[in-house]
C-alpha cells in the first residue's frame, strides 16, 4: 500500500510513558475483524482510551488537546506482543508517522517501516529528556530528519543519531516496498526455488 | 562450505538466503507459509491491487483458527465480521489455489498445531505466518518466525521475505525437569529471568539434557514462547524424538525420500565450537510450577514464591504499579491460595494431546470447584479426537468439564470466548497482557497442571500437592 515518503518530520509529540506497550494495548483483538485497511484509527488505544460505554477516558493522553503531534513517543519495549501489523496501521491512520522509544520489539519495528512509520530508537537518557521537554512545554517541536539520521530538541537543539539499515531509508524516504525490490528478482528466486529441499 | 564451526541457525539461514542487499536484510526464501482469516485478507487485497499472482501456491497452507467460533461450528458464524474473514480465506485460498482447512473440516485447527500434526513442518524449513507464535516450529530445528500483513503480501508474492540476519543467543537448561514441572514452566522461569524484552534481536537455540528429553509437544510449547521474551524466534536441534515424530505423518517425506531427508536433517545442529552472541545457562532443578501476577510474561514466579516487590525491577516503577494495579494485587503477597474465576486450556502453546493428558492425570477422581468457570479447547479436530480415544473425555465429563471445539478462542478472546471483566483466569495460553482475554480480564499464564490444580480447587494451588 502506497504510503507518504519520509523525509524531515518537524512537529510536536505526543507522551506515552509507559513500557512494555504491546500491540493488544495497541489495537485490541476484537478490532482485527475487517477485511480492508480502514478504520483502525479509530480503535487506537481503544481500553486505555474509552471507557466501556465509549466515553473518552479524560485520564488518557490522546483525550489531552493539549498533546497533538505527527510524533508519538513511547517508553521502552514498544510493540511487543503480536505481529498484527493492525497495530502500525492504527498508529499511522491516526495520523503519526513517526515513533519514538528506546527499544522496539522486532515485528512491530519492520511492520512499521513497511506502511511508512519511522521508528526511532534513542537512548534512555535522550528518550527522559524528551519526555521532560513535552511535560514542560507540550509545544516542544521535535524534528526528524531520516537523511540526516537525526533527532533534535529543536528549542535546545539537543539532538541524538539514530540507526537505520541503508534500504530501508531508501524505500522510506521515497516511499517504495519491498514488493518493489523483490519482483525485481523474480529470476533469482525462482532459480534459488528449482534446488529448494523442501 | 567453510570449515568453521556453524550453528544450527546459522546452517538453516544461510541456506535459505537468495541475495543479500548491501547494507539492508538478506532475501530469505520461505519454505512454507501459513496464512489464517485474520492476517490475510489485507495481503490478498494488496496482491489484487498491484494486480500480481502468488508465485508458489503448493507452499502455503490456510486454516481457521484466530476467529472462530469453538461451540456449533457445524452452524453459520453468527458474528457478520468473523463470517466474512472465514469467507475471504476461504475465497482467497480457491481463487489462487492454497490448501484452505476451513471450518468443520476435519484437519481444522490451530495453524501451529495443525502444521506439525500433518507433517507440513520438517526440520530445516523456513517457515512464516502473520501470528508471532509461528516460532512453535522451531521445536523441529525450523527457522520459523511471525509477520506482518505487509509480509504476508510479500511471501504471497515472491516466496520471499526481506529480513536482516538476528543475533544468537543460546539459552542451556541443565539437569532434568522436577515432579510437576513441564515444559511451559520451563519457558516461564526462563521469560521470568531475561524478561520479555531480553531477547529481543536475537534468535534462540534452546540446548542441554532438559530439551533433549522432551517431547515434541514440550518443545512446541518452548518454542512457541520465544517470541514472549521479544526473540525473532527460538529453534532446538532436530533429533530421533524430532524424526519419530515426523515419520509417518500425511505430509512427511517417504520412502526414498525419507532417507535422503533424514540424512540431511541429521546434520542440522550446531557444531563444536560455535560462537554464539550471549549464552545462558539454567539448571532444571531450580524450576518449580510457575505461574504469572502481572500483565506481561516476564512477570512470572515460582507458585510457591511472593509476588516481587517494586524495588530492583528493570523496568520502570510506574509501569510495575500500573500492572499490579490492573491485576489487583499487591507486592510481597503469595500467590497461592487466591481465589479464581476462570481456567482456559489450549491455545498454539499448550493445545496439544500431551497437554490434555497432564490435565486430565490432576482432575481424574476430582471435581470441578463450583466457583470455576472452565474452557477445555482443543488445539485441532485430531487433537479432540485423541482426547476422546484415549478417554480424557470421560475423565473430563465425570469431573464436570464440557470439551469445546479447536480454536484459539480464548488466548486473544476475538470470538465470544471471553473472560469477563476483573475475573480472574488461569490460562494455558501465552500472554497475560491487559485486555488480552477479554476487556478488564486478568490473565495467570501457567502450565496445564496449575491450571488443573486451580480448577479442583478453585484457588491457586501447587499442583505437586495433588500428584500422588
Amino acid at each position: 500500500m502506497a504510503y507518504d515518503k519520509f523525509t524531515v518530520l518537524s512537529s510536536t509529540a505526543v507522551p506515552l510513558p509507559i513500557e512494555n506497550v504491546d500491540t493488544d494495548q495497541i489495537i485490541p483483538a476484537r478490532f482485527l475483524k475487517a477485511t480492508k485497511r480502514e478504520g483502525f484509527d479509530e480503535n487506537l488505544f481503544r481500553d486505555w482510551r474509552y471507557n466501556p460505554d465509549n466515553t473518552p477516558k479524560q485520564d488518557f493522553v490522546l483525550n489531552n488537546p493539549i498533546y497533538t503531534g505527527k510524533i508519538l513517543v513511547g517508553g521502552r519495549n514498544f510493540g511487543s506482543g503480536s505481529s498484527r501489523e493492525h497495530a502500525a496501521w492504527a498508529i499511522y491512520d491516526y495520523g503519526f508517522r513517526c515513533v519514538v522509544s528506546s527499544f522496539f520489539a522486532d515485528i512491530f519495528k519492520n511492520n512499521s517501516m513497511n506502511i511508512g512509520i519511522l521508528p526511532v530508537t534513542v537512548s534512555e537518557g535522550f528518550l527522559h529528556q524528551i519526555f521532560t521537554a513535552i511535560e514542560n512545554d507540550p509545544n516542544t517541536l521535535i524534528e526528524v530528519s531520516l537523511e540526516a539520521q537525526t533527532i533534535t530538541l529543536v528549542s535546545t537543539g539537543e539532538k541524538e543519531s539514530f540507526d537505520i539499515n541503508g534500504y530501508k531509508k531508501h524505500n522510506l524516504m521515497n516511499g517504495f516496498d519491498d514488493i518493489d525490490f523483490l519482483h525485481n528478482i523474480k529470476t533469482e528466486i525462482t532459480a534459488f526455488a528449482e534446488n529448494s529441499k523442501y | 562450505m567453510s570449515n568453521k564451526p556453524q550453528t544450527l541457525f546459522d546452517k538453516v539461514w544461510d541456506a535459505h538466503i537468495v541475495k543479500q542487499v548491501a547494507d539492508g536484510p538478506d532475501v530469505l526464501f520461505i519454505d512454507r507459509h501459513f496464512i489464517h482469516e485474520v492476517t490475510s485478507p489485507v495481503a490478498f487485497l494488496g496482491l489484487k491491487n498491484r494486480n500480481v499472482d502468488v508465485m508458489f501456491p503448493e507452499k502455503t497452507f490456510a486454516t481457521a483458527d484466530h476467529n472462530t467460533p469453538t461451540i456449533n461450528q457445524h452452524l453459520p458464524v453468527a458474528d457478520v465480521l468473523s463470517a466474512n474473514q472465514l469467507k475471504a480465506l476461504e475465497e482467497n485460498s480457491a481463487k489462487y489455489g492454497i490448501s484452505h482447512w476451513g471450518l468443520g473440516n476435519p484437519k481444522n485447527g490451530i495453524v501451529h498445531v495443525v502444521g506439525p500434526e500433518n507433517g507440513i513442518t520438517l526440520p530445516g524449513m523456513t517457515i512464516v505466518c502473520g501470528d508471532s507464535h509461528t516460532s512453535t516450529h522451531g521445536a523441529f530445528g525450523c527457522i520459523a518466525f511471525g509477520i506482518g500483513t505487509s509480509e504476508v503480501e510479500m511471501v504471497l508474492a515472491s516466496q520471499c521475505i526481506m529480513q536482516p540476519k538476528p543475533k544468537k543467543m543460546r539459552i542451556n537448561v541443565h539437569g532434568s525437569m522436577g515432579k510437576g514441572v513441564t515444559p511451559k514452566d520451563v519457558v516461564l522461569y526462563i521469560i521470568s529471568k531475561l524478561t520479555a524484552a531480553g531477547a529481543t534481536g536475537y534468535f534462540v537455540e534452546f540446548a542441554g539434557p532438559v530439551f533433549e528429553e522432551m517431547s515434541m509437544e514440550g518443545r512446541m510449547t518452548v518454542c512457541n514462547m520465544s517470541i514472549e521474551m521479544g526473540a525473532r524466534g527460538g529453534m532446538i536441534a532436530p533429533d530421533e524424538t524430532t524424526f519419530n515424530y515426523i515419520n509417518g505423518r500425511e505430509k512427511a517425506p517417504k520412502g526414498e525420500a525419507w532417507v535422503n531427508s533424514l540424512a540431511y536433517w541429521k546434520t542440522l545442529k550446531t557444531d563444536e565450537g560455535s560462537v554464539f552472541d550471549i549464552e545462558y545457562n539454567y539448571e532444571g532443578a531450580d524450576i518449580e510450577p510457575m505461574i504469572t501476577y502481572g500483565t506481561n510474561p516476564g512477570m512470572g514466579m515460582g507458585i510457591s514464591q511472593r509476588i516481587p516487590t517494586a524495588e530492583g525491577m528493570e523496568s520502570g516503577k510506574v509501569s510495575y504499579e500500573k500492572s499490579l494495579s490492573y491485576m489487583g494485587f499487591d507486592e510481597d503477597q503469595p500467590m497461592l491460595g487466591k481465589k479464581i474465576d476462570y481456567v482456559f486450556i489450549g491455545s498454539c502453546t499448550n493445545g496439544r494431546i500431551e497437554d490434555f493428558r497432564a490435565f486430565a492425570s490432576i482432575v481424574k477422581g476430582r471435581k470441578k470447584a463450583d466457583n470455576v468457570t472452565a474452557w477445555v479447547v482443543p488445539g485441532s479436530h485430531v487433537v479432540e479426537q485423541q482426547i476422546k480415544d484415549e478417554g480424557i473425555l470421560d475423565i473430563l465429563i465425570e469431573a464436570g468439564f464440557e470439551l469445546r471445539q479447536p480454536g484459539c478462542s480464548a488466548c486473544l478472546a476475538m470470538n465470544d470466548d471471553k473472560i469477563p471483566v476483573g475475573k480472574y483466569a488461569v490460562s494455558t495460553s501465552n500472554r497475560n497482557f491487559e485486555g488480552r482475554q477479554g476487556p478488564g480480564a486478568r490473565t495467570l499464564l501457567a502450565s496445564p497442571l496449575v491450571a488443573a490444580a486451580a480448577a479442583v480447587t478453585g484457588i491457586i494451588t501447587d499442583p505437586r500437592t495433588l500428584i500422588g
